[in-house]
C-alpha cells in the first residue's frame, strides 16, 4: 500500500514538473478579440501565422464575434476579468475601457511616443490620454465621393473629372438627377444621415462653412453658429430646393449606388469592398470636394488594438510584441491588400503605388487632414444630427433653430456621460 | 405487512418511514423543483434585480452605483420618453381593436365557407409562420415613393398622390402597425374558429326555429359565447402590442424608431439605452415602468372581462 502510494505520488510530482517545465520552456498563449468580418478574419490569421513563425513560443488564440454583438461582449467580459490578452476596439470605446482602468497603457519601451507621433498619421492622437498611448490602428478609414462614371457620361460630364468644389457637386448632381413624372428615379447624389452623411456634415461642411463643430476635447458643442446652420441649409436644400437628393431614396444611399440609381455617394473606404462586386457600370473614387476657398476636411475613424490590463509578465512581453508586429508597416501593407483599409503608418500610405491608386488614393490624400470625432456615444450622436435633419426636412424647421436644439441636446448628452 | 415488522425497519431508513402520500408529495416538489429554480434563477431573480438596477447607475464595466430616484426623475423629464410611452399606448389602442375586429369578421366568414375552407385559413395563417425581420424587410421596400414602392404605385397609377409613409412622423407608425396586424392575424383567425366551432349547434337551431334574425343570433348568442375567447385573444394582442419590436426595429434600422421618435415603442427605447448607451440603470427604470404598465393592464382587462 505505501509502495503504491509512493509511486503515485512520484509519478505526480514528475509529471508537475514536465507540465510546468513545458509552460516556462516554451508556449506563452495569448488571446485575441476582434468581430467576424470574412476579410479582416482571414487578413489576421495570415498575421498570426507570420508573428508565431518569427515568435517560437508563443501562440496567439484568436476569437471573433459577430459585429452587432461585439461590444456587448467586450465589455461584459471584460467587466467579469475575463477575456483577452489584446483587444480590437473602435476608437470611440476607449475612455470607457480607459476610465473603468480594462486597458493598460502601452509600454514605453516598445511604444516610444515620440515614434508614434512622427510615424503614424496625427488621427491616432486619438489613442493618447494624460501623455499615454493606449492603442494602435494597424489600419484607418476615410471619406470619399463615389461617382458613377456611365451616368456622368449620359449627363454630358466629363467621367475623368469629377467634382472637386461643393459648387461643381450640387451642379453634376443637378446634370445627373432624373425624374420621371414628379419622381425620382436617379438621385443625383444620395441622402443618408444614418450612413455617413452625418460625418460629412459635422467634421467637412460645417468646417467648411466657416465653423467649428467642436471644442478641441470634443466636451463642447460649438456649431450651434452660422456655419453650422449655413452648412445644414446647404444639405438639406440638396432635397427640398436643389431636388437633387431624396432621403431615404431607395432605402439606403449605398444601396440606391449600387443599384445604379444615384451618381453620387458619399462613403468610407469600407464600402469599396461591396462596390467591386458591381458588373454594371463603372465608378470613380474622388476626395471630398472642397469649398469656394479650397479647404477640405475629412472623417476618419478606426479600429484599434490594446492591451488589457489583464496581461502581466510574460503574457504581457507576449501581448507587447504581437501588438508591434500588428501595426508593423508590413502587417498594413497585408491589412491593405487583404481587407482594403488604409495604413495607419505614413511611409506606408505615402508609397506611390498606394498614392496614386485610383481607388485608394483619394482616401489616402485625406488621412493628413482628417479629422476623428471623440464620440461619447456615437450611435445617439448620430441620432440627434439624424432627427435635427429631419426636423428641417419633415417638419419645416428653420436650419437655424434646428442645430440650436441639436446642440442642446448633443451637449446635455456629453455632459451627462463624460462627467 | 406484519411479519416485516421488526426486521425491515433498520433497512428502511428516513425514506421508508414517511407515508405513501408524503412520499407522493415529496416526488411532486421533486419534480416541481426544475422548472421552479429554472425560473426563480432566469426569471424572477433577474426581475427582482431590474428593480435594484433601477437605482443605480450602471454602464456594465464598473459597480452599479447607488443614485436613488435620479433615473425616474431623468425619465419623466425627458421628453422622448412620453413620446415612447404614447408610441406604445398607441400601438395597443389602434393594433388591439383592428386586429380583433378583423380576425373575428374573417373568421365569421370563413367559419362558414366550405370552398377551399382549408386553403383560404392556410393563406391566412402564413404570415404568422413567416419570420418578423423577413416580413418587415418586405414592406420596408412596399412603402418606398414610386417607382419602387408597390403601394405608391399602385396609388399613382389610380391618381391618388403619394404618400411618404415611413418617411412622415404621422403615417410611419400606423405604417409599421400593418405587417404587425396583418401577421398576427393568422394566428387570431384560428382561436375564433376554434372558439365558433365549441358553441353548440342546437343553440343555432332553436334560434333558427324561432325565427331569429341573422344578427341576433350573432349578438345574443354568439357573441356572448365567444367571451372567453375574446379574454384571451385582447390580453394576449394587447401584451404583443405593448412589446412590439421586431417590426418597429427592422422597418426603421437606419433611424431606429424614427422619424424623429414617431415609430419608437418603450422596448426600444430600453434596448437602445442597455445595449447602445450602456446605460443600464436607465433601462432598467424604463423596463420597471413597462412592467407596471402591462401589469395593470393584465389585471384591469381581466377585471372587465371577467364572467360575473
Amino acid at each position: 500500500m505505501r509502495r503504491l502510494r509512493d509511486i503515485i505520488g512520484g509519478s505526480l510530482i514528475a509529471l508537475g514538473i514536465a507540465v510546468s517545465g513545458a509552460g516556462s520552456a516554451q508556449a506563452v498563449e495569448i488571446e485575441y478579440w476582434q468581430y467576424v468580418f470574412d476579410t479582416r478574419v482571414k487578413a489576421m490569421n495570415r498575421l498570426i501565422e507570420e508573428f508565431q513563425a518569427a515568435n517560437p513560443g508563443i501562440t496567439v488564440k484568436h476569437t471573433t464575434f459577430p459585429y452587432a454583438d461585439y461590444q456587448t461582449k467586450v465589455i461584459a467580459s471584460a467587466s467579469a476579468g475575463i477575456g483577452p490578452d489584446v483587444v480590437q476596439l473602435f476608437y470611440g470605446w476607449l475612455d470607457l475601457f480607459v476610465n473603468a482602468k480594462l486597458v493598460q497603457p502601452l509600454p514605453k519601451d516598445t511604444f516610444p511616443t515620440e515614434a508614434i507621433e512622427k510615424d503614424f498619421f496625427p488621427i491616432v492622437q486619438a489613442m493618447k490620454r494624460n501623455g499615454e498611448y493606449y492603442a494602435l490602428p494597424t489600419a484607418v478609414r476615410s471619406l470619399a465621393l463615389f461617382y458613377n462614371k456611365k451616368l456622368f457620361q449620359e449627363a454630358g460630364l466629363d467621367p475623368a473629372k469629377p467634382p472637386q468644389t461643393l459648387t461643381e457637386l450640387l451642379d453634376a448632381a443637378k446634370k445627373t438627377v432624373k425624374m420621371e413624372s414628379g419622381n425620382m428615379v436617379s438621385a443625383g447624389i444620395t441622402m443618408d444621415m444614418a450612413g455617413q452623411d452625418h460625418q460629412w456634415w459635422r467634421e467637412v461642411l460645417v468646417r467648411q462653412y466657416g465653423g467649428v463643430p467642436y471644442s478641441d476635447d470634443y466636451r463642447k458643442v460649438t456649431y450651434n453658429d452660422k456655419a453650422g446652420a449655413d452648412a445644414l441649409k446647404f444639405y438639406t436644400d440638396l432635397q427640398t430646393s436643389e431636388k437633387v437628393g431624396q432621403m431615404g431614396f431607395m432605402d439606403e444611399g449605398q444601396a440606391a449606388f449600387r443599384a445604379g440609381r444615384a451618381a453620387m455617394t458619399i462613403d468610407g473606404t469600407f464600402r469599396i469592398g461591396s462596390f467591386k462586386t458591381i458588373k454594371d457600370f463603372e465608378w470613380g473614387v474622388a476626395e471630398l470636394p472642397a469649398n469656394a476657398e479650397g479647404m477640405r476636411s475629412n472623417y476618419a475613424s478606426y479600429w484599434t488594438n490594446a492591451i488589457t490590463a489583464k496581461a502581466k509578465g510574460e503574457k504581457l512581453e507576449a501581448a507587447k510584441k504581437f501588438l508591434a508586429f500588428v501595426s508593423s508597416p508590413k502587417a498594413m501593407e497585408l491589412w491593405l491588400d487583404a481587407v482594403g483599409e488604409l495604413p495607419a503608418r505614413r511611409e506606408v500610405a505615402q508609397k506611390p503605388q498606394y498614392m496614386n491608386d485610383p481607388v485608394y488614393g483619394p482616401f489616402l490624400k485625406a488621412l493628413d487632414y482628417s479629422k476623428v470625432t471623440l464620440f461619447v456615444d456615437e450611435q445617439a450622436q448620430r441620432q440627434i444630427t439624424m432627427d435635427m435633419t429631419n426636423r428641417v426636412l419633415i417638419q419645416g424647421q428653420e436650419p437655424q433653430a434646428a442645430v440650436d436644439q441639436a446642440a442642446k441636446e448633443e451637449q446635455a448628452l456629453i455632459d451627462r456621460v463624460a462627467k | 405487512m406484519d411479519e416485516t415488522i421488526g426486521a425491515e425497519p433498520r433497512r428502511r431508513g428516513l425514506w421508508g418511514r414517511l407515508t405513501l402520500r408524503q412520499k407522493q408529495v415529496i416526488w411532486a416538489w421533486g419534480f416541481l423543483a426544475i422548472p421552479i429554480v429554472f425560473y426563480s434563477v432566469v426569471r424572477f431573480w433577474p426581475t427582482i434585480d431590474a428593480f435594484y438596477l433601477s437605482f443605480t447607475k450602471w454602464n456594465l464595466l464598473q459597480p452599479p452605483d447607488f443614485i436613488g430616484l435620479d433615473n425616474y426623475r431623468r425619465m419623466f423629464a425627458d421628453p422622448q420618453f412620453w413620446q415612447v410611452f404614447r408610441n406604445t399606448f398607441l400601438y395597443l389602442i389602434i393594433g388591439t381593436p383592428v386586429s380583433l375586429l378583423l380576425s373575428f369578421t374573417i373568421a365569421y366568414h370563413l367559419d362558414r365557407v366550405r370552398f377551399m375552407h382549408g386553403l383560404i385559413r392556410a393563406l391566412y395563417f402564413l404570415p404568422y409562420l413567416t419570420t418578423a425581420a423577413v416580413m418587415a424587410w418586405v414592406w420596408r421596400w412596399f412603402y418606398q415613393p414610386a417607382p419602387v414602392g408597390l403601394i405608391n404605385d399602385m396609388l399613382s397609377m389610380v391618381g391618388l398622390p403619394q404618400q411618404p409613409f415611413l418617411r412622415s412622423t404621422v403615417q410611419a407608425l400606423p405604417a409599421v402597425l400593418a405587417p404587425a396586424v396583418w401577421a398576427g392575424l393568422g394566428f387570431q383567425i384560428v382561436i375564433f374558429m376554434a372558439g365558433l366551432r365549441a358553441i353548440p349547434t342546437s343553440y343555432y337551431e332553436a334560434a333558427r326555429i324561432d325565427g331569429v334574425s341573422n344578427w341576433t343570433i350573432l349578438t345574443r348568442i354568439t357573441l356572448p359565447l365567444l367571451k372567453p375567447t375574446f379574454v384571451f385573444l385582447v390580453v394576449f394582442a394587447s401584451i404583443a402590442f405593448l412589446r412590439i419590436f421586431d417590426q418597429v426595429y427592422n422597418m426603421t434600422t437606419n433611424d431606429p424608431g424614427g422619424p424623429l421618435n414617431s415609430t419608437k415603442p418603450l422596448v426600444l427605447m430600453i434596448y437602445q439605452s442597455a445595449f447602445n448607451s450602456f446605460d443600464m440603470g436607465y433601462a432598467a427604470a424604463q423596463t420597471v415602468v413597462l412592467f407596471l404598465v402591462l401589469l395593470v393592464i393584465s389585471l384591469v382587462q381581466l377585471t372587465v372581462l371577467r364572467d360575473r
